[in-house]
């Protein structure tokens, strides 16, 4: 029950914010809704099964441009667009996922890794359909989804609250659920999980189809919500920010996606306001907290005060 | 029950076992005893499906286990407890267990009868494993095998490196369990030991099946012991 009290109190919190915010935090707390959804995707295969990708930036971008590119191309509305963008991180993370899980440790990182570097050349190359590394801007009349305008400020706020709640919401039932509980065994020892009876190949599919998803609807709502559509969203950082925001917040948390998003967001936001060598302030926090917080900061919340949160 | 007809397995081209042949009965101890490397873990490790075989056929009743992916053979009734307990080292001692019972959705009664075999677990259920003494993570071990209600139980040295009152705390374990009716694959080192808990003792040399024979005929026969696992 306090499990839950501490998850709905989050989403009650940024609700709340809604109404005071000031416009630019408003503006970058959405985004940081929205990227920390991602992150969620992320750590269900990366903190709970043990699956380091290196090529989630495919889902994600997947997500994007099966939204964008129905808009664009297909004349779709927003609801069908996002939902082609949803098909598409699905079908693709499945793809991958039954080629890559054949594969372990560090081939499985390599793996998921060209995949991903193959999508962002295939954007690059398809340039004709995805305007390559300009990208494109998904226009005001086509980022209305039921008649509500999701390019003014406070409906994209409460849209990618929702996003992140829903996300939010299915991580924490996952993670609780026997499916979860197996998730972590496999995390802990793969082989001695097969010997008691289950089908890990079938649980590391499903993983990795659902992470892959919620990377894509990530994708897709950040497209919608933003309305740009572009390359560097594939490229490789893309696919190293989720880990970056996973290993700060905490690995195997429930929360910690969503304060290291949130911190990484506002560590960087900051950093940049002081010095032009932002990205080595940037490094040096970095360094302090991985010293000191080696777990992350939910970890180290879970290791010294709340045993149980999830 | 468990029945192993002429098998040979390996890892790639290194072969392991040669045309092994065993049985285990119902409410029976079998006991493997050999030098290192003479292919006791891998003939576990054949069972369960870890090791592909190269020939042969393994079977559990009418069952042929050979067939199954691994993942099926303990839903097939085998449980495998492996050296070195292998535990999930982050998750409580009730975690670990729901993870066995819930792999045959087995119910709350299991669990109790489970606990009941080893009342110190039931001490330590909100423990993480990787804090449990030697002893009371291989109690660990064995009772998440259990929550599986395998016929047949494999137990790869299962007292190595333990203490006495905890090496008889596993003992009387083994024993209820072959009152139980349940088939047991004993690897063991200890020779008092075999002679102590085993019905029978089947010798294994170079992964080939050597002499089968009660524990009372190995009493009267030492010297085969030091002819099978003496250095």
């Amino acid at each position: 029950m306090k499990v839950y009290a501490l998850h709905v109190g989050l989403l009650a919190l940024l609700l709340a914010l809604h109404f005071v915010l000031p416009a630019y935090h408003h503006g970058n707390l959405a985004r940081v809704m929205v990227l920390a959804s991602y992150a969620m995707g992320y750590n269900l295969m990366f903190g709970y099964t043990g699956l380091l990708s290196l090529g989630h930036a495919l889902f994600f971008a997947a997500g994007m441009y099966g939204m964008g590119l129905g808009v664009q191309h297909l004349g779709l509305s927003a609801a069908p667009a996002l939902i082609l963008g949803l098909v598409a991180g699905a079908v693709v993370s499945g793809v991958l996922a039954a080629l890559a899980l054949r594969t372990a440790g560090v081939a499985f990182m390599i793996v998921t890794l060209m995949f991903a570097q193959a999508g962002y050349l295939s954007v690059l190359y398809f340039g004709a359909l995805t305007r390559g590394d300009e990208g494109f801007v998904i226009q005001q009349a086509d980022r209305m989804l039921w008649g509500i305008d999701l390019s003014l400020e406070g409906n994209r706020y409460l849209a990618a609250l929702l996003l992140f709640g829903t996300c939010l919401m299915l991580c924490l039932w996952l993670v609780r659920s026997p499916f979860g509980r197996v998730l972590v065994a496999i995390r802990e020892n793969e082989e001695r999980v097969r010997m008691l009876g289950y089908d890990v190949f079938a649980h590391k599919f499903a993983v990795m189809v659902l992470s892959g998803t919620m990377a894509a609807a990530a994708g897709a709502s950040y497209g919608l919500l933003f309305g740009y559509v572009g390359a560097s969203f594939a490229s490789v950082q893309y696919s190293i920010f989720p880990l970056l925001w996973v290993l700060l917040g905490g690995a195997g948390t429930v929360l910690g996606p969503f304060i290291g998003t949130l911190f990484m967001f506002y560590l960087i936001d900051l950093s940049s306001g002081v010095t032009t060598a932002y990205m080595l302030l940037a490094g040096v926090a970095l360094v302090v907290l991985t010293l000191f917080a080696p777990q992350g900061l939910m970890g180290e919340v879970r290791r010294r005060v709340w045993r149980g949160v999830p | 029950m468990l029945r192993l007809d002429r098998i040979s397995a390996g890892y790639g081209r290194a072969q392991v076992l040669r045309d092994l042949s065993l049985e285990v009965k119902p409410g029976e101890i079998l006991c493997l005893l050999g030098r290192n490397g003479a292919g006791k873990s891998t003939t576990m490790r054949a069972i369960m499906g870890l090791v592909p075989l190269v020939s042969g056929t393994i079977w559990l009743g009418d069952e042929r286990l050979s067939d199954l992916p691994a993942h099926e053979v303990p839903r097939a009734g085998v449980g495998y407890v492996p050296q070195g307990r292998r535990l999930f080292a982050d998750l409580t001692v009730a975690q670990n267990l729901e993870i066995g019972l819930m792999a045959r959705q087995s119910g709350p009664e299991v669990r109790a009868e489970v606990l009941t075999r080893f009342p110190r677990l039931r001490e330590r259920l909100g423990q993480k494993a990787q804090t449990l003494s030697g002893g009371e993570q291989q109690m660990l071990a064995m009772a998440r095998a259990l929550c599986l209600r395998p016929q047949v139980l494999l137990l790869d040295e299962p007292t190595e490196g333990l203490q006495p009152s905890m090496i008889a705390a596993i003992r009387d374990v083994i024993v209820g369990l072959r009152e139980a009716g349940v088939a047991v694959l004993l690897v063991e080192q200890r020779v008092d030991a075999v002679l102590d808990l085993a019905d029978r003792v089947a010798f294994l040399e170079n992964g080939s099946g050597g002499a089968v024979m009660t524990a009372d005929d190995l009493r009267a026969n030492r010297s085969l012991v030091d002819r099978y696992v003496g250095v």
